[in-house]
């Protein structure tokens, strides 16, 4: 294990910079949750590169964080999605800039 | 060892997938390549001998989530972009823009810090056993919870996934039993 934990810690800024710009640029609402999705990953890969760097690898701590936060991303996922498909049956339409019923 | 010399194209490999995933047009194309992207994280974490938390991702993020998306990719047909139509929203390239300068605001900082620089210690076992151990001693109140709250998150999509009108019972009820099942695999 030579790589220095600063580079796992710039793989995950890349991926969660990516993630941003997809959700910000995006106009599918499921691609805005993958990158949601995305954002999430780049912080569990944060809490696991620091768990295995750091000075007390044996206290589990990192490890149990990322299972816990990886049961939270799929309860927000199942609903996130659920929530679009029920905004496809009443509008017919994904796209975030056609929900615009507020829209004064 | 072979562990250093596989992190830099996998790494490179998990970032371009991602970028294919948010910036393909076609939304089946971009939930794929998610999926990969996810599963290239995966090795990530095996790589840095978190092997629970490896699997754990791939059975969640490509088992359960990757299929998730393709069904809902799917169950919202009809919705492509039309020729013509810009499938980023307006001002996409500001957001892009400001992704890039937080790019750069978080990497500079950490590729200056002399003490992010560190090596890994020798010995760093996660073995399933101590997980375990953990999960059902120091961390039990946390896994009762996160039993609810998935719970709860599975009535709660079921719901609103399932509401349909009185009239179009018939061509509206197929999705609803669907979209439960990988969501049951998911709470297990």
């Amino acid at each position: 294990m030579n790589t220095p934990l600063s580079h796992y810690l710039v793989l995950s800024a890349l991926l969660f910079c990516v993630g941003f710009a997809g959700a910000v640029a995006r106009r599918s609402a499921i691609l805005v949750l993958i990158g949601i999705e995305l954002m999430l990953n780049a912080a569990n890969l944060n809490f696991i590169a620091f768990w295995r760097y750091g000075d007390n690898p044996q206290a589990l701590t990192g490890v149990m964080f990322v299972l816990f936060s990886i049961a939270i991303a799929a309860a927000e996922a199942a609903v996130g999605l659920a929530l679009v498909i029920a905004i496809y049956r009443q509008r017919k339409t994904t796209r975030l800039d056609a929900m615009d019923s507020l829209k004064g | 060892m072979p562990n250093e010399i596989a992190f830099y194209p996998l790494a490179a490999l998990t970032v371009a997938l991602a970028v294919a995933a948010m910036s393909l047009r076609h939304l089946v194309h971009c939930a794929l390549c998610a999926a990969a992207a996810f599963a290239g994280l995966a090795v990530v974490y095996l790589q840095l001998d978190a092997e629970f938390v490896g699997f754990a991702q791939l059975l969640v993020y490509v088992g359960a989530i990757a299929i998730l998306i393709v069904f809902a990719v799917l169950l919202t047909r009809g919705d492509e972009v039309r020729p013509g139509g810009g499938h980023s929203s307006r001002a996409w390239m500001a957001g892009v823009v400001i992704a890039a300068l937080l790019l750069a605001g978080i990497a500079m900082p950490i590729l200056a810090s002399p003490s992010l620089d560190r090596r890994a210690p020798p010995a760093a076992a996660a073995p399933v056993k101590r997980i375990g151990e953990e999960l059902m001693t120091h961390y039990v109140l946390p896994l009762e919870m996160v039993g609810v709250l998935l719970t709860a998150a599975l009535l709660g999509a079921v719901v609103i996934a399932l509401r349909e009108e009185p009239e179009a019972k018939t061509q509206s009820s197929p999705p609803g039993p669907k979209r439960a099942e990988p969501r049951e695999a998911m709470s297990l």
